[in-house]
């Protein structure tokens, strides 16, 4: 590799593996074009480092010099003093090694040699860590400054859970968005995705400036819109593929279980739901709700042992559930079979909630569908162990929202919980998002392959994405200073080292050719083209 | 090869560390911190003395008269031979193998020993390692350090054509020397910034 391209930034002076190697900045580079986050090489005796840059500081070599500034105004005394009486100092946590005995990046096991040699990694470098963009590793970003694209390895990916963490605002959508984009192209699994803000499925909207195309309209082959409020995404020119409404036989209890914050229902009350199933069978819902304080129904609360007061708990808490318009006493469409049979086929589907967008009915749905087409997985994946059928396409569910599931409370009980928990066995794992990481249960945090999360600023959130992760307290100050917008920290399976990016673009006519769009010569070209030509008008 | 002119004493008193030089002419002692040699040893001026050649006969007052002090000398012209001008410097490098080092030559000067003042090129080419710095720095002298090592810097920086960069580079290599002594520095280059 060429050493001119490289820039010296300066040499270490100490440290040690657990806490990271300072190092002494050259006189001639200034502290001010340093930034946290970013890359540099140790060229050790043996063996190359990578690391990132967590902290830097100003040093003195006297105190004095502190105590009795030097006069500032005179160029000379400053220039002299720059790199020798003061100087800028890096503190790097080393996170990969390169030697000439292993292929390929290892983990650290040791810190560089005194006064070895800083660079600032090129952009070989970075490639070298990172892999290049091909049919498996996707382009989600660029480190910060620099043209070299970070990919994430996408099929190794979706082997397991991961989330998607920020502040409201600062980006998680569109990462999102683009995610799914590259898992739809490299991935071989298929998405369910629930859309509580329809903006996945049909053109969401970028902040405040323009429509932003969506999945639907990138991949019209691939993807199946369906939606629970037919009327608005009609009014929005949605092309929806089914419309789905529940039959009140297939709500369960455990549907009830998650929802028991939301509608504010006691313990008892949901335990009276189980009573109530088991009572009634399958239209468990409908009876109870139908009884109102007839002495059928004091009979029946005398039989079971319910308090009254739980009872009535209970029936308001289903009342507002009977309420939801996309809920029908019967249903002739099976929406969970439809769903399956279209992810069966390869086809990925979003799931529009239009004007449904109260936490009640999000919750519902996902559970209900979630449920029972994991169920099936889980069946299809006992008979393709046992009998060596073919087992069933990878599955990735996406949920916003993440802490309304996979609190501490429900984690255990609810189907996501189980997910994030056994992940890989069926074939089926999570892409969660969410704004409030702290609400989620620690047992699924730690479960889950890779974080991307943006900019983070309440502390319990921050400790709780970065639980178990080496480097904490380095990433931690990395975090808490990214940009509000278009800038995310990954780490964990999908890539070698953590690494802060700058989001690609998405959403300008650019960015669509970039995501290798007309290049496929699909059938489609020429409406994609128009479509995007609209958008632009 | 160094030229006649250039030629300003002959060493009269030589050690290790230093060695003393008489002027040919009188009050033609070479500036305060320039750089002088003398066979292969480099020196830097440091201490210049003009008194009477019988150390029992001190000069007497002899202006009382006269218009103008140069009226003096004109008046008794035996007056030049019987002063000297003599000037002391420190060694600091000598040239060996076509080489300059920077450190205490084996041997030390010798006596009647011609002494020149350097060329701008040569003091070019010596100050291109500034470890002298130290030796100066070090140096036990009746004149202080501070004073010596800035005029030695300011001289040199005169041969340089960047003259700035030269002073900075300099001054670095001090600010590494006297990193405790922050009020040494700061004197120091108080006295070399241009």
């Amino acid at each position: 590799m060429n050493e001119q391209d490289r820039e010296k930034l300066g040499a270490v002076i100490s440290g040690s593996l657990e806490k990271g190697v300072d190092v002494k900045l050259d006189s001639s580079v200034s502290v001010e074009d340093m930034a946290v986050g970013r890359y540099v090489t140790i060229e050790g005796q043996k063996r190359r480092f990578f690391g990132m840059i967590t902290d830097v500081s100003l040093e003195v070599t006297d105190q004095r010099l502190t105590l009795a500034p030097p006069d500032v105004s005179d160029p000379f005394i400053a220039e002299v003093l720059a790199g020798t009486g003061t100087y800028g100092m890096l503190h790097v946590t080393p996170m990969l090694t390169i030697s000439s005995e292993a292929v390929g990046p290892q983990p650290v096991k040791t810190v560089a040699s005194h006064f070895s040699t800083v660079n600032q990694a090129s952009e070989s470098d970075i490639e070298l860590v990172f892999g290049k963009e091909d049919e498996k590793r996707f382009w989600i970003g660029n480190p910060l400054d620099m043209e070299t694209k970070i990919c994430l390895d996408l099929p190794e990916m979706v082997k397991r859970s991961n989330g998607i963490f920020g502040k409201s605002g600062t980006g998680k959508t569109f990462l999102t968005r683009i995610l799914l984009v590259g898992m739809l192209q490299k991935s071989a699994a298929v998405n369910l995705i629930f859309d509580m803000h329809s903006e996945y499925g049909w053109a969401g909207t970028s902040e405040g400036r323009h429509n932003v195309k969506a999945l639907k309209q990138l991949f019209p082959s691939k993807v199946a819109v369906f939606t629970l409020d037919e009327e608005t995404s009609r009014r929005r020119g949605v092309k929806t593929d089914f419309v789905v409404k529940i039959g009140y036989d297939e709500i369960k209890p455990e549907d009830i279980v998650l929802l028991r914050q939301t509608l504010n229902l006691t313990e008892l009350a949901v335990e009276a739901a189980y009573q109530m199933r088991n009572h009634f069978g399958k239209n468990w819902l409908q009876s109870v709700t139908d009884l109102k304080g007839s002495e059928e129904s004091k009979a029946l609360m005398d039989e079971l042992h319910i308090h009254e007061s739980t009872f009535l708990n209970l029936q308001r808490g289903l009342d507002t559930i009977r309420r939801l318009p996309f809920i029908e006493p019967h249903v002739p469409s099976n929406a969970v079979q439809s769903a399956l049979e279209y992810l069966g086929n390869g086809r990925n589907v979003v799931l529009e909630f239009g004007k449904y967008t109260d936490i009640t009915a999000y919750i519902l749905v996902a559970n209900l569908l979630t449920r029972r087409i994991y169920a099936s997985y889980r069946d299809k994946m006992e008979k393709a162990m046992n009998e060596e059928a073919e087992k069933p396409t990878p599955l990735v569910i996406t949920i916003e929202e993440a802490h309304k599931f996979l609190n501490p409370e429900v984690a255990s009980q609810t189907i996501f919980g189980t997910i994030a928990r056994e992940m890989r066995k069926y074939n089926v794992t999570l892409l969660v998002i969410d704004q409030r990481p702290s609400g989620i249960d620690a047992e699924v945090m730690s479960q889950m392959g890779t974080k991307i999360t943006c900019l983070l600023d309440n502390e319990r959130d921050i400790d709780s994405v970065l639980a178990g992760v080496s480097g904490k307290s380095a990433l931690r100050s990395v975090l808490s200073r990214l940009e509000s917008r278009q800038q995310a920290l990954i780490f964990g399976h999908a890539v070698p080292m953590p690494v802060v990016i700058q989001t690609r673009e998405y959403g300008s006519l650019e960015s669509y050719k970039s995501f290798g769009f007309f290049e496929e010569g699909t059938e489609s070209e020429e409406q994609v083209l128009k479509d995007i030509e609209d958008l632009w008008e | 090869m160094t030229e006649l002119s250039d030629r300003v004493g002959e060493v009269i008193e030589a050690g290790t560390t230093g060695f003393t030089a008489q002027c040919y002419e009188l009050y033609h002692s070479p500036p305060l911190g320039s750089l002088v040699k003398t066979g292969d040893t480099y020196g830097i001026v440091h201490n210049a003395t003009t008194s009477s050649l019988d150390p029992s006969r001190r000069p007497i007052a002899r202006g009382r008269d006269e218009a103008d002090e140069e009226a003096i000398y004109k008046a008794s012209p035996q007056l030049a031979k019987l002063l000297r001008s003599e000037f002391s410097a420190l060694v600091v490098g000598h040239r060996q193998d076509d080489k300059i080092h920077q450190y205490l030559p084996p041997e030390p000067a010798r006596i009647h020993g011609f002494v020149y003042q350097c060329s701008p090129e040569e003091m070019k080419e010596f100050s291109q390692s500034l470890d002298f710095i130290n030796l100066l720095v070090n140096a036990h002298l009746p004149v202080s350090a501070d004073e010596l090592v800035a005029a030695a810097l300011r001289q040199m920086s005169q041969a340089h054509d960047d003259r700035h960069a030269f002073l900075v580079s300099a001054g670095k290599e001090l600010a590494i020397l006297l990193s405790g002594q922050f009020h040494q520095l700061k004197a120091i280059l108080g006295r070399i910034r241009d």
